[in-house]
């Protein structure tokens, strides 16, 4: 059977530039960036470019890239790194953050530190009148996604910066932004510089790279407290020996897409708006994804009387595979926070799914699967079963 | 001098004239559970059986703890039952024993059944003692309680061993007959099998899955236990049994109230047929009286109504706290406590029923295609192995 896979928002396929770039690191020039000798150089260069790769479509110094582990550890990174040298620090976030910003959060406040987490309208967009009532001259850091990872909503971050700038007109005093943009890079425009953002996530598997590495754009000038030491690697802000592997995978795939993005961004939301259609005279269907203001890729809807669960896997038979939320959390019976945020019942956010198109998303692809969708909702809502 | 590991079995040396068939059986499940082992010999001896680890002899003495049937287990030094060499044997022992401490209290305790030899046996342990003092100054000896106990014991050759193992007990595989156990992937069913396993049954489990009401992962993690019993059961293979269409079958045509227990008895009705396709005599479940809606005793009434073979529960009168300890002593509870949603959810009644009747249990399945639904499943049901799937 076909696959049409259509959960690039849980991981992308590598593309083939990434795979020989991991190949070649491991064959090639496979010395440690650290050593003084020819070898060291030799992998030190392939971390450079693969910085330097990075850099260019955010359109910073390669320097202020620094590699992690993943989207996780870079966002862990910015908010404790933010936070851990700063006496009574404060901190903003919102509702519908990844959890690995919210339990940072809910981590720091269980240690004493004052956390603020704003919420968001029924459309999943932060309520700016509730962050700017809890942004405050002495906040550490605000730290606002890019894009919502389960429904694709674009954040107002334009707005978010207004209120950093109210703060720092009023006091002189301005936060740190941090903004997850693992699932808005290469989808949307990310320029840290125009747009002022001074710490943001990104992660190499979402883009076509390999998993297990992912970078934190760090602003010249913001000091960070490092999270691991032993080591000067990275600024002694991420030491241990680099994922030179892994980084050149990353900075393969995202060379291979810098010209292109926008265009491909551009077809994948008119087939996400397609798609969208297809599926629009399922009756009892609740778009979860707002018709504007959204990631191109994402497109989220609740199900009345099917479970999510039963969905993808019922789905999964006729070789289409979508997710129910974050892969992250899908595995556990737990109603998406996104969607109780958002103010979807405990009920409509258990008879959700996620559908997400990728860069190789054919328009076949789309209307097969929004045929099997159909077939399956109805099928399964002619189970009598509890619902 | 050489190196072997005792196997000690109690209960079935019992078992009169059937005894020679426990003990062959016992034998074969040893080099079962050793295969893989290189070099590795099993020997019956009278009323023990000797293994001859060629390596490692601690993966030796663990693989043989967990075959049922064994009682008790000790890496011993083998020798002749020359004066010298049980010294010698006695003098490495001891010396292992310490593992490079200076002293201990200790006791030599010898058992004799050889007639020929020269020594009754406490002068052979005041012999063994006094020559262990002098070889280890640090040792004093104590009756009561001793922290090294040497045993030495005196047969056609002599075996000298300070550590004794419990094993698991119970009897050897395959002595207590055929049966099919119903493995959920709860915390229940795997203690129940691994209990009847224990009194000698061959278990050939078999899990009802629901796909797309369950995920693949929770089969996986059936298999998953499958495979963390095997040392036990000696069983490597699961009877996957695809359950999907008969959960809407039954959720189409019968009262919700009684959808469990009319689930319950169309798995019973697949296990027996399964159970006559491998020469099964018998079902076993992990039931446990009053635990859930479907395990009062008029529930298990009309469950069982369906099949003639007995239904064994291990579990029908123990606790859940009890179940659960055992779970975690034989490490099932881990694998089964792990998340995996279940949707099977979807098809528990609101209410269900907790005193039925035969008749009225009859009276609901009227209208479901019962033996279209059994051949079914039957016939689409696969043996899944932890690495490779094999149609049944």
């Amino acid at each position: 059977m076909n696959r049409i896979y259509l959960d690039h928002s849980a991981t992308t396929r590598p593309l083939p530039e990434a795979v020989e770039a991991v190949v070649h690191a491991l064959t090639g020039p496979w010395g440690n960036p650290s050593s003084l000798h020819r070898m060291g150089i030799e992998a030190e260069r392939l971390l450079y470019e693969a910085r330097a790769h990075i850099a260019a479509p955010l359109g910073v110094d390669p320097a202020e890239i620094l590699f992690t582990s993943g989207g996780t550890e870079a966002n862990n990174l910015a908010l404790w790194g933010a936070v851990l040298d700063r006496p009574n620090p404060h901190v903003v976030t919102t509702a519908i953050e990844h959890s690995s910003v919210l339990e940072v959060a809910r981590r720091m406040r269980d240690r004493g530190v004052r956390v603020d987490i704003a919420p968001v309208d029924r459309e999943g967009f932060v309520r700016l009148d509730a962050l700017r009532e809890v942004v405050r001259p002495d906040t550490a850091v605000v730290s606002v996604m890019l894009v919502n990872n389960e429904v694709g909503t674009l954040q107002p971050l334009e707005e978010v910066v207004r209120i950093l700038d109210e703060v720092e007109a009023r006091s002189g005093r301005r936060p740190l932004l941090h903004v997850d943009a693992v699932q808005a890079f290469l989808k949307v425009e990310v320029r840290p510089r125009t747009q002022r953002f001074d710490l943001v996530t990104l992660s190499g598997h979402k883009v076509g790279g390999p998993k297990g590495i992912g970078a934190l754009y760090v602003r010249r000038g913001v000091r960070l407290a490092p999270l691991l030491v032993g080591g000067d690697q990275q600024r002694g802000l991420r030491p241990g020996t680099e994922n030179v592997p892994g980084a050149a995978g990353f900075g393969a795939a995202v060379q291979a897409q810098h010209r292109t993005w926008p265009q491909t961004s551009e077809r994948m939301r008119a087939l996400r708006d397609l798609l969208r259609d297809l599926l629009a005279d399922i009756p009892e269907l609740v778009p979860n994804t707002p018709a504007h203001c959204t990631a191109p890729h994402i497109l989220n809807v609740t199900l009345r009387g099917v479970r999510g669960e039963v969905l993808v896997h019922r789905l999964e038979q006729e070789g289409v595979f979508v997710s129910t939320g974050s892969a992250c959390h899908s595995r556990k019976a737990r109603p998406s926070h996104v969607l109780l945020a958002m103010g979807r019942t405990e009920e409509e956010a258990m008879s959700s799914i996620r559908v997400s198109l990728g860069a190789e998303t054919t328009e076949e692809e789309v209307r097969t699967a929004a045929q099997a969708i159909h077939r399956a909702v109805e099928e399964l809502r002619a189970v009598p079963a509890r619902r | 001098m050489e190196e072997v590991v005792l196997v000690r079995y109690g209960e079935i040396g019992l078992k009169g004239r059937n005894r020679a068939f426990f003990v062959r059986r016992l034998e074969e499940n040893l080099r079962r559970a050793l295969e893989g082992l290189e070099g590795v010999v099993v020997e019956n001896r009278f009323d023990r059986l000797v293994v001859r680890p060629a390596s490692s002899p601690q993966e030796v003495v663990e693989r043989i703890r967990r075959t049922f049937g064994v009682v008790s287990v000790s890496p011993a030094l083998r020798t002749s039952v020359a004066l010298e060499s049980i010294e010698r044997a006695a003098e490495e022992a001891m010396a292992r024993a310490l593992m490079g401490k200076s002293g201990a209290t200790f006791r030599v305790s010898v058992h004799r059944t050889n007639p020929r030899f020269p020594m009754r046996s406490m002068d052979l342990e005041r012999h063994l003692g006094s020559l262990l003092q002098a070889r280890f100054p640090g040792l004093v000896a104590r009756m009561k309680d001793p922290e090294i106990e040497l045993a030495v014991e005196v047969r056609e050759e002599a075996y000298v061993y300070t550590e004794v193992w419990p094993g698991w007990g119970g009897l050897p595989v395959g002595t207590g007959g055929r049966a099919v156990g119903l493995l959920s992937g709860g915390i229940d069913s795997p203690v129940a099998l691994w209990m009847m396993a224990r009194r000698g049954m061959e278990i050939e489990p078999v899990h009802f899955h629901a796909f797309p009401f369950t995920s693949e992962r929770s089969k996986e993690k059936v298999v998953a236990i499958v495979e963390h019993l095997r040392p036990w059961t000696g069983q490597d293979g699961l009877h996957v049994v695809p359950f999907a269409e008969v959960q809407r079958a039954i959720a189409a045509s019968v009262s919700e109230p009684l959808w469990t227990l009319v689930m319950r008895r169309m798995m019973m009705r697949v296990c027996e047929r399964i159970a006559h396709r491998i020469g099964a005599r018998a079902l076993v479940t992990g039931e446990s009286l009053g635990q859930v809606a479907s395990q009062t005793v008029e529930a298990l009434h009309v469950i069982e109504a369906v099949t003639q073979l007995p239904v064994l529960r291990p579990l029908i009168g123990l606790d859940k706290q009890e179940i659960v300890r055992r779970a975690q002593e034989i490490g099932t509870y881990e694998l089964s406590v792990l998340p995996y949603e279940d949707c099977c959810t979807l098809f528990v009644p609101r209410h269900p029923r907790t005193r039925p009747t035969l008749d009225e249990v009859e009276q609901a399945e009227a209208q479901l295609p019962v033996e279209a639904l059994v051949a079914q499943a039957v016939e689409q049901t696969e043996v899944v192995r932890s690495k490779e799937t094999v149609t049944a």
